[in-house]
């Protein structure tokens, strides 16, 4: 199963390569890590997406908790929630005719193209994995994907629920 | 008025005598010259200069198995550091507290490939419960500060801390000040279990007609024992304790039935998988524990207490989980048996008693000492019991020896028994049984130790002259790695590879050298009187090297992938 796990932990040197060396040490599966510091600059928000059975889940959860620099771990899939990534992707738009459908599955995406270059546009995309990898598909039956780097997700609980100190 | 200042080195010295620490165990080098220097220029603190960094750190630990207090490691970047590594990673694997001092390149040369320079705190990260990376003077009391705190509290276990040479030097001086009431928010372990699971484990032992208490290293780290004893009185229920928890009850306790696991007694680990409850107390299910997890007492509920969440249900489901620190957990299950006016269910416990009496009666420890055979080396472990009156600290390295003094020596009291149980280090012996001495000059410190072990760290015989650590060695010399060889013997068709010590030294000889005593015992007929010989004397180090049957097995043995229980008595005897 496919796990979001949202993390808040001191944001020190050397926190994010525990958390990095834990998931390696342990052999659990990271799909992607996000990882900066929030409002309150002592603080860092990391989410990771992972894969795992239940037992597993019960232990990376512990296992994260374990470390000395992390605050709070919650694991936001079971609930109601939002998740998000971004995606840039730079597409050849070589004639009109790429140009166009670019354009079009972009409007549809409800993305932007936020750089052009002679032969190239460049297209911004937020939302779940799953719109990104849709819009990715889409893209590839139209034209040419030059270059492309996603964030991984952030993700967040919806309502008054809210993972701080 | 000028506030008087410190350079990092002093800040370092003065910290830890803040701790009230005693000794330092340590080696020097380039990066931490400064720190040795102040070192020189007080007395609180004592510096025990090993021969081996690896060395410091199984003497800091043994210090601590004993004592209970922090044990504190000092070696110089690079070499020394990671000569720490296998000393901090037996320290981790049996959750005892060490703090480690590591000296560190300039923070401008880090990065650079700087001479003598490793990444320490990246080499340790897996096998250390925090680590600190100082950059500034005043970060120096503070990580120590927090380093002790962490290392001795929640689960106990070895923290790191890097220091770079330039917050050492001496043109470098700031005031020193240090906090030692640490609080951090990032860290709270749980102390008290939750009282709703203490009213569920209270009930699921009082409808247990089978009850089992499992107990391990945890009792001996949180000095519970008195509290396990206890409980296990009140429940009249069998106790089997795992290799790091004997002693956390009297090994002569009527209800102790032995160390369970893979060369635990029949009755342990028979009462284990018969069980209908397992009141496991302060152990983790560990696989030498385990045998075959898909096995692995199907039909028992389990109630697992412990201080860490991520030994709960980490191998073995546990049915009552509880988390907290176990002599607390013990004193309110305690309570709570008292709220609901516990009694044994009487009847019950004496068929329990009946079934375990006739496991009990195979006797599955038992061995056979011919008279004019050659020595065996359960014959010697039991020698050393009778001369010591079961009172010595019997520090051991890893290997057959290590198992037949676990089955042969009952333990009184916990931290008598000090050995690597998690990680299994061959070397550790000697310097924990350094680290005790260091602690109780007055008391016997036995080091048991195999012909391949103790060559390990043998280089410390030279620290035992030095600071005087009249501790008994007494080798098993089987003339092989005896361990390794079982199970050539057993598993891969008797050969041999590499399990042989084709050219051993002559031992007294070795330790006539270093300024010791050495005794050689080549027969039965000479054991018990050169071996009361050798603890008869007090002030000298004596190194009993014991001629022992290179062919014994250590028995019994748990069956591989089988159930806990299913267990080889002797060769080609299943139980
Ligand atoms: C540092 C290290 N290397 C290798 C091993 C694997 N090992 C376990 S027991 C053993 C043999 C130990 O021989 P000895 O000390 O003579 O003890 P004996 O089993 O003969 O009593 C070996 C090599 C280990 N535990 N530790
Ligand atoms: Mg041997």
């Amino acid at each position: 199963m496919r796990r979001i796990l949202a993390i808040l932990m001191e944001n020190e040197p050397g926190s994010l390569s525990r958390i990095v060396g834990l998931f390696s040490q342990r052999a659990y599966n990271i799909e992607s890590l996000t990882v900066a510091p929030t409002d309150d600059t002592s603080l860092s928000r990391m989410t990771i997406a992972t894969k795992g059975d239940d037992k597993v889940l019960e232990q990376i959860v512990k296992q994260v908790n374990k470390l000395i620099d992390v605050i709070k771990i919650t694991d936001i899939t079971d609930r109601k929630h939002i998740e998000r990534e971004l995606l840039l992707v730079k597409v050849s738009a070589m004639n009109d005719k790429s140009r166009t459908e670019v354009k079009r599955i972009t409007d549809i995406f409800r993305g932007n193209i936020i750089d052009i270059g002679k032969q190239v546009y460049t297209v911004q995309l937020t939302g779940n994995a799953d719109k990104l990898n849709a819009f990715i598909d889409a893209l590839q039956n139209e034209t040419e994907i030059i270059e492309s780097a996603r964030s991984g997700c952030v993700g967040m609980a919806r309502g008054d629920k809210a993972l701080r100190l | 008025m000028t506030t008087e200042l410190f350079t990092g080195a002093e800040m370092v010295v003065k910290s830890l005598s803040a701790l009230k620490v005693k000794y330092i165990f340590g080696y020097p080098g380039g990066s931490v010259l400064d720190i040795y220097d102040a070192i020189f220029q007080q007395d609180e603190i004592e510096h025990i200069l090993v021969r081996h960094e690896q060395a410091a750190t199984h003497m800091a630990d043994g210090y601590t198995r004993a004592t209970g207090e922090v044990g504190v490691v000092l070696a110089t970047s690079g070499p020394g550091a990671t000569n720490c590594v296998t000393g901090i990673a037996t320290a981790y694997y049996d959750s005892i507290p060490m703090v480690v001092l590591a000296g560190q390149v300039a923070s401008t040369l880090i990065g650079n490939d700087a001479f003598q320079e490793t990444d320490i705190v990246g080499c340790t990260r897996p096998i250390i419960k925090h680590s600190f990376n100082c950059r500034t003077l005043a970060d120096i009391p503070d990580a120590i500060a927090k380093a002790f705190y962490l290392a001795n509290t929640g689960r106990p276990g070895p923290v790191v801390i890097e220091l770079p040479k330039d917050i050492l030097l001496p043109d470098n001086k700031e005031p020193f000040t240090i906090d030692t009431e640490i609080k951090m928010r990032s860290y709270n372990p749980n102390i008290k279990g939750h009282p709703k699971q203490i009213r569920k484990a209270a009930q699921t032992i009082a409808d247990a007609k089978k009850l089992v208490v499992y107990s391990g290293g945890g009792i001996v780290l949180s000095d519970a024992s008195e509290l396990l004893t206890e409980l296990v009185e009140t429940l009249q229920a069998p106790i089997t304790n795992t290799l790091m928890g004997l002693g956390g009850i009297s090994g002569t306790h009527k209800q102790f039935i032995g160390m369970l696991g893979m060369h635990g007694s029949l009755e342990a680990n028979k009462t284990m998988a018969n069980a209908d409850v397992i009141l496991a107390l302060g152990a983790r299910f560990d696989d030498r524990v385990t045998n075959n997890v898909e096995k692995f007492c199907p039909n028992a509920t389990i109630i697992h207490v412990d201080i860490d969440p991520t030994s709960i249900s980490k191998t073995i489901n546990a049915h009552v989980p509880v988390v907290g620190l176990v002599d607390v957990v013990i004193q309110q299950l305690l309570d709570e048996l008292k709220q609901i006016e516990y009694t044994p269910d009487e009847q019950a416990l004496s068929q329990w008693w009946q079934q375990i009496n006739l496991w009990r009666n195979v006797k599955s420890f038992s061995y056979q000492q011919e008279e004019n055979g050659k020595i065996k080396p359960q014959r010697v472990v039991e020698a050393m019991y009778k001369i010591t009156n079961g009172e010595a600290y019997v520090c051991s390295d890893v290997g057959q020896h290590q198992m037949f003094a676990a089955q042969h020596y009952p333990f009184a009291k916990p931290r008598q028994w000090i050995n690597s149980g998690g990680l299994g280090t061959m070397g550790f012996g000697l310097p924990a049984a350094m680290g005790v001495k260091l602690a109780f000059p007055d008391k016997h410190v036995i080091c048991i130790t195999g012909d391949g072990s103790i060559q390990m760290n043998i280089q410390e015989l030279s620290t035992c002259s030095q600071y005087s650590l009249p501790v008994v060695i007494v080798t098993l010399n089987n003339r092989s790695l005896g361990m390794v060889r079982q199970w050539q013997d057993m598993v891969y068709g008797g050969r041999h590879s590499s399990s042989y010590m084709e050219s051993l030294p002559d031992f007294i000889k070795i330790a006539e050298a270093y300024g010791h005593v050495g005794i050689q015992i080549d027969t039965l007929d000479e054991l018990d009187e050169k071996l009361t010989q050798a603890f008869n004397i007090k002030d000298r180090l004596v190194f009993v090297d014991v001629m022992v049957d290179e062919k014994e097995h250590v028995y019994p043995m748990q069956i591989r992938t089988g159930a806990v229980d299913e267990m080889w008595l002797k060769k080609g005897v299943k139980a």
